[in-house]
């Protein structure tokens, strides 16, 4: 596979990106609501100047989308762009929480393929 | 229910999962010791496993494949970094090719698995670090390929109306 560099950096500012909960925070504030920056930072206690700043950071990875209205900056989640990021840690649980319970069945002694149910995460 | 807790931390791309099972710490870890024991559970119903070269050692290797339901193959492999039985094992997971041998552009994991002993049941930590940097282009790139195919289904569909 081809790791274009460009590509690998905005990967890694996606992933800067919801690392703080803040951020993650605004992304679910910022659904189709699209409330702008002043609105936004009035619902946290810290500064007008630190919200921004969050929402720089969530602009940069892709995450959010700004657009301005009249004197009002409009924020907006790309739910796409979220939901790939979060595609690979969730798949990891899933895996691993299908193993954990096909563990016990073993354990028990109730893991015989004729009696198991479908029990691999939720696909 | 054997999972009791599971964190997802989405700045270090790693889970880190606690499980509880009502057996003894040694019969825990023959799950992960007795390759048929293994094959047990490893992979889906759907995608059962079948263990090959099984090395438990340091620096040792596993090599297993699981099989579709149409009888497709995909192959894995393990490196042991390091064992202390019955209480840990550490390894790095990876794809390989049909003859086994490991697929340097696919996604690696790497998990450390630690079992304790509580009053005779066992308690089992998982920590499962997803991959590298590549895994997660790959997979962001794919949910937004997904995303512009919705936005076009739904653009259709608003076409359609």
């Amino acid at each position: 596979m081809v790791v274009d560099q460009a590509t690998d950096e905005s990967v890694d500012s996606v992933f800067q990106a919801l690392a703080d909960p803040t951020r993650r925070d605004i992304l679910r504030r910022c659904g189709p609501a699209q409330p702008s920056v002043s609105r936004l930072a009035a619902a946290y206690p810290m500064s007008f100047a630190a919200v921004q700043k969050h929402v720089v950071v969530l602009e940069r990875a892709g995450l959010v989308t700004k657009e301005r209205r009249g004197r009002e900056q409009l924020v907006r989640t790309d739910p796409d762009a979220v939901r790939g990021a979060r595609q690979a840690i969730d798949d990891l649980e899933a895996t691993w929480r299908g193993r954990v319970d096909r563990m016990t069945d073993v354990l028990a002694g109730s893991d015989d393929p004729t009696k198991k149910e479908a029990n691999e995460g939720d696909t | 229910m054997s999972v009791i807790n599971v964190d997802k931390d989405f700045d270090a791309l790693t889970i880190t999962l606690t499980a509880e099972f009502d057996a003894p710490v040694e019969r825990v870890w023959q799950l992960w010791e007795d390759p048929r024991q293994l094959e047990r559970w490893w992979g889906p119903p759907s995608h059962p496993a079948t263990m090959e070269q099984f090395d438990l050692t340091p620096g040792g290797r596993v090599t297993y494949f699981m099989t579709g339901p149409d009888g497709e193959k995909y192959h894995g492999w393990w490196q042991v970094e390091s064992i202390d039985p019955p209480n840990s094992i550490e390894f790095t997971d990876g794809f390989a090719d049909d003859e086994g041998k490991p697929n340097e552009d696919r996604p690696v994991s790497k998990a450390r698995v630690e079992l304790s002993d509580l009053d005779g049941r066992t308690r089992m930590v998982l920590r499962s670090v997803s991959a590298s940097r590549e895994q997660m282009e790959e997979l962001v790139a794919m949910g937004a390929a997904e995303g512009r195919e919705q936005a076009v289904g739904q653009r259709d569909a608003l076409l359609r109306d």
